[in-house]
């Protein structure tokens, strides 16, 4: 018996501390990803609605704004990598990272070079441990985003994007590479270009009396468009984060239960050799002394 | 004005992360780049820039006040909606707290900046103030 009985008692009972840890984290993320839910559907309105604001502009005047422009020859590309903050989520933060290793390693055969951005401390981390260059990261708000941090981000992306080419720091494309949240079983690596701006239409079509209202744009076509589409692109990122916000907390609650579930094998399989160790005492302890008992009886016949 | 409601607008307070408020109303005031507008029942099709200020919707049960940081007013077919990033109803906004930021901003050095933060508290004590 190599490990003692009380050693075994020790692990089970340091597993089941485990498991009550695993089981809380995995009940936390259920339920906050009800919540998650609940803010990407508070969100969906003005996604919407601002679409269709983006639509009517673009159908009634040309739309020739620098955030819908494509550059000739586009030389250098940025890519922002939605991760999370923490662990514990099972593949969730490294298939996003593969994803944009994927993406980055397209970029490069189209001759373009890379500026990274990252959100959420786990790609900082990977990247911070590999030593590349990344331009700037925003970090602390992987499960729950604020639309202030998107509008940050979305700035920051802006500016870079508008910047003229050959100057410091400009930027051809903006690429964003976020995990879409499919199910709470499925969660995808995504990578979509987001600036040069392709004006999506709605997923259904309109309605035929919705058809072409002719707006009247105050002040102007221009100036609405300039201030529309900016917050259009904010409205993508914030999009993008609150998918992966609910990502985040569906691959931390897969990976919880899978541990929950380890912790009990684990617990039953220790119980069963613990039992034995206990019996092969027990047997021990018997056999001792009915050997002594033996061994005095014999003892006594031969005296007698 | 009571009977007009029914055939009124419908109207959509929406702000980034949730829709503010939404129902039927007679009219909307609201301040654009180009100064207040109005819109009544079978306005013509209108896309324009809000600016920081008080916007007021008149229901069948009064009239609403909220405070919008911008944003956009769109009227298509009796539909209006008001996109803006921030958006607070008069009752949810805290009138002390507002007046601290009113003067916060007055004490910040001239700028856009300024400017932009003292019309955003000024639209809130405006909203807060017409509602009480």
């Amino acid at each position: 018996m190599a490990v003692s009985l009380r050693e075994y008692r020790a692990r089970i009972k340091s597993t089941e501390s485990m498991k009550k840890i695993t089981r809380a984290m995995e009940l936390i993320a259920a339920s906050r990803i009800v919540k998650a839910q609940q803010r990407a559907q508070a969100a969906a309105p003005y996604a919407r609605e601002l679409t269709r604001a983006v639509s009517a502009v673009a159908t009634f005047s040309d739309v020739d704004h620098p955030l819908t422009k494509e550059e000739e020859n586009p030389k250098r590309a940025a890519v922002l990598i939605v991760t999370s903050d923490r662990g514990l989520a099972g593949a969730y933060s490294s298939s996003v990272l593969k994803e944009a290793e994927r993406l980055a390693e397209r970029l490069r055969e189209e001759g373009k070079e890379i500026d990274t951005f990252i959100a959420g401390r786990k790609g900082e981390a990977y990247y911070k441990f590999r030593e590349r260059p990344v331009e700037q990261t925003w970090t602390g708000f992987s499960d729950q985003p604020s639309y202030d941090v998107a509008a940050e981000i979305g700035e920051t992306l802006i500016e870079r994007f508008l910047r003229e080419q050959g100057e410091e720091g400009d930027v051809d494309e903006v690429h964003v590479v976020y995990t879409r949240f499919v199910s709470m079983l499925t969660q995808e690596p995504t990578a979509v270009r987001l600036l040069p701006l392709e004006v999506v239409e709605g997923e259904e079509p309109p309605e035929e009396s919705e058809l072409l209202p002719l707006y009247e744009f105050e002040p102007s076509p221009e100036a609405v468009l300039d201030g529309l589409l900016p917050q259009y692109v904010q409205s993508r990122i914030f999009f993008c984060l609150l998918q992966a916000a609910a990502s985040e907390l569906a691959a931390r609650q897969k990976a919880m239960k899978a541990a929950t579930d380890n912790a009990e094998e684990l617990i039953k399989k220790y119980k069963r050799i613990a039992n034995q160790a206990r019996q092969a005492g027990i047997t021990q302890e018997i056999s001792e002394i009915v050997g002594g008992v033996n061994a005095l009886a014999d003892a006594n016949a031969g005296a007698e | 004005m009571a009977d007009d409601v029914g055939k009124g607008l419908w109207v959509e307070l929406v702000a980034a992360d949730r829709t503010v408020w939404s129902g039927e109303a007679s009219m909307v005031i609201a301040r654009t780049t180009e100064g207040d507008l109005g819109v009544l029942p079978g306005h013509a099709p209108l896309l324009s820039l809000l600016t920081e200020a008080a916007v007021e919707i008149s229901e069948a049960e009064g009239v609403v006040h909220a405070a919008v940081d911008g944003g956009f007013l769109s009227v298509a077919g009796d539909r209006v909606s008001i996109l803006t990033e921030h958006a607070l109803l008069a009752e949810e906004i805290k009138i002390d707290e507002a007046k601290a930021a009113l003067e916060a901003a007055e004490g910040m050095p001239t700028g856009d900046e300024r400017e932009l933060h003292i019309r955003r508290a000024a639209a809130r004590i405006r909203a807060a103030e017409k509602a009480g």
